[in-house]
C-alpha cells in the first residue's frame, strides 16, 4: 500500500482528500446529529447532485464550462438549497420537515433531466455519485483543503456559539446571541462538506460520513467535545479502510467508506451492551 | 446607575388575534424578589419574553437597566431559566461542564474559549446548585430536578445582576422544591441577585420574595409582598376561582 501510495499521485491525492473529509464530514456532522439536521444534509446533497449534473451538461455544450470543475457548479447549488431550505422552513413554519423532500426530490428531478440532456450515465456521473479513489484531482485536492481550513477555522473560532446553538437556541438569543445569522453560516458550511466530500463518497452516501461516525461515538461518548473527538477518530478509520479496501477490491470506496462505518457503529453498539452488562 | 433595573411601560402584545398583554406597567428595584403570579395563559411567560428581548413589543416600552431593549448589549447581566428548560433534547451528549459553560458563552465574547479560562466561576457556579458531585455526567443522565439545578447554574454562572426564572420548580418534586426556593434565597440575599419569578408555589415563597405582580392579561396588582397579604386572599382567588387552595399546596401544575 505504501508504495502504491508513493507511485500513483491518484492515491496520494485521493489518501489526502479523503483524510480531510474524514475530519471535517463528522466534525460537522455532530452538530448536524443533535440539531436533529440529518435528513437536511441528505436533502442538501440531492441539490448538489443537481449541480454537478448541470455541470456535466454545460461542459459539453458551452465551451465555458469545459474544463471547470463540476465541483464549482455542485458547491454553488448546495450553497443556495442551504438557503433555500432555511426560506422553505419558515413558510412552513409548523411543517418544517417538508422542506426535506422538497429539496430532496427537486435535487434529483433537476439532476435527471441534465443528466438526461448530457446523453445519459457515464463513468463521470458514477464516480460522483457513489466516489472514487482515481477520481480525485489536483485542483478537486485544492478545493477540498480550502473547504476544510474554512470550516475549521469557522468551526474552532464560533465553537462555543455553535454548542449554545445547539443545545438551546432559546437560551442563546436570550443571551445575545445572532441566531439567525449563525444558523445561516452553519448551513452554509454543511453545504461545503457536502461538495468537499462527495469526491470520495460520493453525493448519494455523503450524509452517511457525517451521521454513522457520531451515531456510533455518541454510544461511547461523555459530553460534546469527546463526542467530537471520537467521531472524527471513527470517521477517519472508515475512510482509510474503506479507501484502501475500495482500491485492492476495485470497487466504489463510497460503499466501502459506508460499510467501514457501520462496521464500526455495530461495534461500538455492541462494545455499550457489553459493557452494560458487564456493570 | 437606576434604581430599576426592569421597567415596562405601557406595553402591550398579542400572538395573532388575542391581545395577551395590555397595558403593562411595571418596574422591578434592584435588589428585589419579585414573583409573578396568575393563572395558565395569563401571559406570564410572554412578559418574560418581552423583558428578555425574545419578543418585541407592539407598543409601549421595555428598558432594561435604564438603556432602551434594542440599545441593550449586556445580555451577560441577565441570567434566564426558561419554562421550557428541562424539555431539552435529553439525549445530547453534553456534561453538566459544558452545558454550565454554555453560559458563559456571552461574557467570554466572540471568538474566546471559556471551558479551561473560566474553570472557577464554573465550578462555583455548579456547587452553588450543589451539583458538585456530577460535574461530568451527561445532562440527560440526571433528575429532572438535577436538571433544572443545572439550568440554575448556567444562568448564575456569568454572574447576573438579574435572574429570571419561569416557573423552575415544575418537574421538580416537592420535597426539593423548598431546598430550590432556599438556595434562590441565598442568591438574593448573600449576592444581592435581583429575581423575577414566575411561579405557583405562593405558599412556599411568601416569606422571601420582597415584591408580587398578579397577571392577568393585565396587570391586576403590583406591589410589596406585605401589601400583596393584605389583598392576597381576594386577589388570588378572582385568578383561580374556587382552586386558590391548590395554589398552597399543590406543586404539579403543567407546563403551557
Ligand atoms: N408562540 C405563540 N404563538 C401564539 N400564541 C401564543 C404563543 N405563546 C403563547 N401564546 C398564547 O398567549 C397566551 C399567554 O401565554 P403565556 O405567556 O405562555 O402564558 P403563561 O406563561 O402565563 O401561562 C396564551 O393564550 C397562549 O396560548
Ligand atoms: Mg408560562
Amino acid at each position: 500500500m505504501i508504495e502504491a501510495l508513493l507511485n500513483y499521485e491518484f492515491l496520494q491525492n485521493a489518501f489526502a482528500a479523503g483524510i480531510l473529509i474524514g475530519l471535517i464530514a463528522p466534525l460537522l456532522g455532530a452538530f448536524i446529529v443533535v440539531r436533529r439536521l440529518s435528513l437536511i444534509a441528505d436533502a442538501l446533497s440531492h441539490v448538489t447532485l443537481s449541480g454537478i449534473a448541470a455541470s456535466l451538461f454545460l461542459s459539453k455544450t458551452v465551451v465555458a464550462f469545459n474544463g471547470l470543475n463540476p465541483l464549482w457548479l455542485g458547491m454553488g447549488f448546495s450553497v443556495a438549497g442551504s438557503l433555500l431550505i432555511e426560506r422553505l422552513r419558515s413558510v412552513y413554519k409548523h411543517y418544517q420537515e417538508l422542506a426535506i423532500p422538497i429539496l430532496l426530490s427537486g435535487g434529483i428531478g433537476v439532476g435527471v433531466i441534465f443528466i438526461s440532456l448530457a446523453d445519459g450515465f457515464n463513468t463521470d456521473l458514477f464516480s460522483y455519485l457513489f466516489g472514487s479513489v482515481s477520481a480525485v484531482g489536483r485542483s478537486d485536492l485544492y478545493l477540498i483543503t480550502g473547504i476544510s481550513i474554512i470550516v475549521l477555522l469557522v468551526v474552532s473560532l464560533l465553537y462555543k456559539e455553535l454548542f449554545l446553538l445547539s443545545f438551546d437556541e432559546e437560551f442563546g438569543k436570550a443571551s445575545g446571541l445572532s441566531t439567525k445569522v449563525l444558523h445561516l453560516i452553519f448551513m452554509v458550511m454543511t453545504a461545503l462538506v457536502i461538495a468537499a466530500s462527495m469526491r470520495i463518497v460520493g453525493i448519494l452516501l455523503v450524509s452517511s460520513l457525517m451521521t454513522l461516525p457520531v451515531a456510533a461515538a455518541m454510544r461511547l461518548s461523555r459530553g460534546f467535545k469527546q463526542t467530537i473527538g471520537l467521531s472524527v477518530l471513527f470517521g477517519e478509520i472508515a475512510v482509510v479502510v474503506g479507501l484502501i479496501s475500495a482500491f485492492y477490491l476495485d470497487l466504489a470506496p463510497g460503499g466501502t467508506i459506508v460499510v467501514s462505518s457501520i462496521i464500526i457503529l455495530l461495534g461500538a453498539i455492541g462494545f455499550r451492551n457489553w459493557f452494560a452488562v458487564k456493570n | 446607575m437606576d434604581r430599576h433595573v426592569i421597567e415596562l411601560k405601557g406595553v402591550n402584545y398579542r400572538y395573532d388575534k388575542e391581545q395577551v398583554l395590555s397595558d403593562i406597567n411595571l418596574s422591578i428595584p434592584k435588589g428585589s424578589f419579585l414573583a409573578i403570579v396568575g393563572p395558565n395563559g395569563s401571559g406570564k411567560s410572554t412578559m418574560l419574553k418581552l423583558i428578555l428581548g425574545l419578543l418585541k413589543p407592539r407598543d409601549g416600552e421595555v428598558k432594561i437597566f435604564g438603556q432602551p431593549l434594542l440599545k441593550f448589549k449586556e445580555w451577560e447581566k441577565i441570567g434566564y431559566v426558561s419554562q421550557k428548560a428541562n424539555a431539552f433534547n435529553s439525549g445530547f451528549p453534553a456534561t453538566v461542564y459544558e452545558v454550565v459553560a454554555s453560559g458563559l458563552t456571552k461574557k467570554a465574547g466572540l471568538f474566546k474559549r471559556v471551558e479551561r479560562k473560566y474553570k472557577d466561576e464554573i465550578m462555583s457556579a455548579i456547587k452553588a446548585v450543589d451539583m458538585q458531585d456530577f460535574v461530568y455526567r451527561n445532562i440527560g443522565e440526571l433528575s429532572g430536578g438535577q436538571q433544572q439545578r443545572i439550568f440554575i447554574a448556567r444562568a448564575i454562572v456569568s454572574r447576573p445582576e438579574v435572574l429570571i426564572l419561569d416557573e423552575p420548580t415544575v418537574g421538580v418534586d416537592a420535597k426539593n422544591v423548598q431546598t430550590f426556593y432556599d438556595m434562590l434565597e441565598r442568591l438574593n440575599v448573600e449576592l444581592g441577585i435581583t429575581l423575577v419569578l414566575v411561579t405557583h408555589d405562593t405558599g412556599t415563597v411568601s416569606n422571601k420574595i420582597t415584591h408580587v405582580a398578579c397577571l392577568n392579561n393585565t396587570l391586576h396588582f403590583h406591589g410589596s409582598a406585605a401589601d400583596f397579604e393584605q389583598v392576597k386572599d381576594h386577589e388570588l382567588s378572582a385568578f383561580y376561582g374556587h382552586d386558590v387552595q391548590t395554589i398552597h399546596h399543590d406543586h404539579s401544575h403543567g407546563v403551557h
